[in-house]
């Protein structure tokens, strides 16, 4: 209970993934939300790279935990940008009329 | 040691909690505010494991722009969000069965890890000791040389994403009136002026 390991920050990790996906689920229609659910994912992706970068004492985890926050930075940035636009043209954010593509 | 430990409990715990009320709070705005306290206790995790430099950064980088840019955006959009919630209860048991089913899958894979002695032999980059070397030194050291061209593919992300964004989101709006400071420019007195003589006790 008191001494820290590998496994805490690996299980701390899959359950705020799970809440990400869960995050999905749960808030089918809301756009904002679910992008927010993304970030919540890529954060724990990040802490078990840096979790793993601490405990193997190897810092390759942790340049590649600061490429995943770049990434995760274009794709909120990208994601949000598309969101005003959808906006602007629709009225409207719901998943389920996002059909102008027909995917 | 134990300080450490409660500190990671605590950080933990108030994590997961602001994870969980990201995902299921009632108001948009709330939920930005819930995924900023994330954020800052993955910075105090981060802390704890060491990596001083990147705690920061995600302060920095996430808290400053990221979850500002989502709250820009959240309180500009004209958004009835009672009839976004619309079946909310509906997708609330698939979605906890799917969840459950996946945190079970990842806790039995992830819950007897333990580090082989021969991994040892296949670190890439061994971390200084920290009294010796600060975390920031010691990652800046292997950006600006291993990784380098990755670090140079990481500025170009960012700047497609800028130009993305700023392409995405500009208009011409046909009914604002604009400075045409050509047209201002070539104006001559010749077009501008006219002299009209007018005979007294007339008018034009």
């Amino acid at each position: 209970m008191l001494e820290i390991g590998l496994t805490h920050y690996l299980t701390l990790a899959s359950i705020l993934f799970t809440l990400g996906i869960f995050g999905i689920f749960l808030n089918r229609k809301n756009v904002i939300v679910i992008l927010m659910s993304i970030e919540l994912m890529l954060l724990a992706v990040n802490i078990n790279f840096v979790a793993f970068s601490a405990f193997l004492n190897d810092l390759v985890g942790q340049v590649f935990a600061m490429f995943v926050l770049t990434v995760a930075a274009a794709e909120a940035a990208i994601g949000l940008a598309i969101l005003v636009v959808y906006f602007r043209n629709r009225g409207s954010i719901e998943v389920e009329d996002i059909n102008l593509m027909k995917g | 040691m134990i300080i450490q430990a409660l500190a990671f409990w605590l950080f933990a715990i108030v994590l997961v909690a602001a994870g969980a009320m990201v995902v299921t709070a009632r108001n948009p705005v709330h939920s930005v505010l819930f995924l900023i306290l994330a954020f800052f206790n993955a910075a105090g995790l981060f802390v704890l494991l060491g990596a001083e430099f990147l705690a920061m950064i995600l302060v920095v980088v996430y808290v400053g722009a990221v979850a500002v840019l989502f709250l820009f955006v959240v309180m500009m959009l004209d958004i009835n969000f009672a009839e976004l919630r619309e079946g909310f209860l509906r997708y609330l048991p698939i979605g906890t069965l799917i969840g459950l089913v996946l945190l079970a899958e990842l806790v039995l894979v992830f819950g007897a890890w333990f580090i082989r002695p021969e991994v040892a032999a296949a670190i890439t980059a061994p971390a200084p000791p920290a009294v010796r070397v600060p975390n920031t030194v010691a990652l800046g050291t292997l950006l600006y040389t291993r990784y380098v061209y990755v670090f140079q593919a990481a500025g170009v992300i960012l700047l497609i994403a800028m130009i993305g964004a700023i392409v995405l989101t500009l208009r011409r709006r046909p009914d604002l009136r604009r400075q045409r400071v050509a047209v201002q420019q070539a104006r001559s007195r010749r077009e501008t002026i006219e002299l009209v003589k007018v005979p007294p006790g007339q008018g034009v």
